[in-house]
């Protein structure tokens, strides 16, 4: 067997593969966002005042860093149902049992980068930031949150990418997403070679396209009057740096 | 320089028709991290458009009684007035004193200025940026009436030509200059300065120091720790000298610096003259 371009090219333009785009970029972003949201709070946690509550969020990134990805979403797919009756109907849908099991072990990273990130802020910071009279939640938005931001983008995209790669776990609760509809059309097919190919194909450009984006909030967040006046503003202007809200 | 003011004629109308009394007031402050106990009972008020320069070895606890007298810090004890209201705390149902939630600490930090030793802007914002954030998040000001009014205030301590340049781009005079305008935009009651040209180039202290005499020649009520002993002898109308966490003398400039009482001031004047 040899590699048939014809093959590849068709696999590449199939129906099959371009219907799973969506759902694998739907459930990286959709698990990233709820991952960042929970891996916020778990940062907050792990930074409290109280004890018990510093603890909580300690065990929450010990526990879901430990347990590989794959279990996880086996447990969430298989065991969960058993556990919980309410998830045992047929409303229950891959997507769901995927995103819970992406969502809850990206925030473990999650939290990591962003405590990392709100470390970062010197303190005198958040002191200028009181002295002037700000209460807490815009002392958090207006000064730490672009800050840690800017500090955060390189770790997260990373971590986005590597989560991008992870929706292929998702075969395991048969979603229709890029590994699962290359495996269904090589039972049917046996052109290994291709299909493989072309997934890898898809993902690579994901994950190229992905760059650029990355490359682009990073410009957003230089912080010098060059960059200022070349930027046009955009929907990051207020958090990114601009005068006014 | 600024030609003319720096601050506007109602505001120094104001510094001048206050109530009669003290602008601040620490009373028997006390403070102490763990074991070490920073601040042992320290009292003094300041009137209106008074300048107390404060001196004192480091570690003497200057920086930490200036944020207690900022509210950025509880107070193990003691109490400060604010033109003759406490703030920071209130009375308790027991009678004791219980510190304020932050939202009201926010409140009452408002009408204190501070400005730190490194400054402390917020680098994410442009000179203008950082001037305009209390006034719009804390005053509520609009944003175009917030602008015109940061743009005035850089203006007045010669920076206007710098306004959209970023903290990263200005020198660390010009960065003070701002922290100082930052501050100033507030209306303040009284300004707190710490150390305010430590952190800066020998060439730079001048630009920083002039801007802090033309406020005190306004009528601005402030209380500066300094190494600076020109300064503290040419505009402080008080100097006291702090040492493990007490004012251990205090005189006007002139006694203060030509016969100091104590043998650690004396030392001490030795040390940084
Ligand atoms: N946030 C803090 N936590 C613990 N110790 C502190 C803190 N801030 C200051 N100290 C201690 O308090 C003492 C006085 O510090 P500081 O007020 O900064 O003195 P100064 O400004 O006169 O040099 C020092 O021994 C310092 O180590
Ligand atoms: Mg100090």
């Amino acid at each position: 067997m040899h590699f048939d371009v014809g093959i590849f090219l068709g696999a590449l333009t199939s129906k099959a593969l371009r219907e799973a785009i969506p759902v694998t970029i739907s459930l990286a972003v959709t698990s990233f966002v709820i991952g960042v949201i929970i891996g916020l709070l778990v940062a907050l946690a792990r930074s409290s005042r109280f004890r018990v509550v510093r603890y909580l969020g300690w065990t929450y990134v010990w526990f879901f860093r430990a347990i590989p990805t794959i279990i996880l979403l086996f447990f969430v797919w298989n065991a969960l149902p058993e556990l919980v009756p309410a998830l045992a109907g047929p409303g229950f849908m891959p997507f769901y049992a995927a995103v819970i099991g992406l969502s809850v072990n990206e925030a473990a990273y999650a939290a990591e980068i962003i405590r990392g990130g709100l470390l970062s802020v010197d303190d005198g910071q958040r002191q200028a930031a009181r002295a002037l009279g700000m209460r807490p939640a815009a002392v958090f938005r207006r000064v730490v949150a672009p800050q840690v931001i800017r500090v955060v983008i390189p770790p997260m995209a990373n971590d986005f990418i590597t989560l991008l790669k992870l929706t292929s776990l998702a075969y395991a609760v048969s979603l229709r997403e890029i590994l699962t509809v290359t495996q269904t059309q090589i039972a049917q097919t046996f052109r290994h070679v291709e299909w493989y190919s072309a997934a890898a194909v898809y993902f690579i450009v994901l994950v190229s396209i992905f760059t650029v984006g990355q490359a682009w909030l990073e410009r957003r967040f230089v912080w010098t009057s060059a960059a200022r006046s070349g930027s046009g503003g955009g929907m990051l202007r207020g958090f990114g740096g601009g005068m006014a809200r | 320089m600024s030609q003319g003011h720096i601050l506007d004629e109602d505001v120094i109308a104001q510094l001048h028709a206050g109530p009669a009394g003290n602008v601040i007031e620490a009373i028997d402050i006390r403070r102490r991290y763990g074991a070490n106990e920073v601040l042992r009972g320290v009292s003094f008020g300041i009137r209106r458009g008074e300048v107390k320069a404060i001196l004192g070895p480091s570690g003497s606890g200057k920086s930490t009684l200036l944020r207690c007298l900022a509210l950025l810090e509880p107070l193990d004890g003691g109490e400060v007035h604010l033109d003759g209201q406490r703030v920071g705390a209130r009375q308790g149902r027991d009678g004791r004193l219980v510190p304020l939630g932050e939202s009201e600490l926010a409140a009452q930090r408002a009408d204190i200025g501070m400005v730190f030793q490194r400054f402390n802007l917020f680098p994410h914002l442009s000179a203008l940026g950082n001037v305009m954030i209390g006034l719009t998040e804390v005053r509520k000001v609009p944003p175009a009436e917030a602008r015109g009014i940061a743009d005035r205030m850089l203006e007045r301590v010669g920076l206007g030509h710098r306004r959209d340049h970023f903290p990263s781009e200005l020198s660390g005079g010009q960065q003070q200059r701002v922290a100082i305008a930052r501050a100033l935009v507030m209306k303040p009651k009284v300004m707190l300065f710490d150390e305010p040209t430590s952190a800066l180039d020998p060439e730079l202290v001048g630009e920083v120091l002039r801007v802090m005499e033309e406020l005190a020649r306004e009528g601005m009520t402030m209380v500066v720790v300094t190494h600076e002993i020109g300064f503290a002898r040419d505009v402080a109308s008080q100097v006291l000298m702090m040492d493990e966490g007490q004012i251990i003398e205090d005189g006007p400039p002139d006694e203060f610096f030509a016969s100091p009482k104590q043998e650690r001031t004396k030392r001490f004047l030795d040390a940084v003259r």
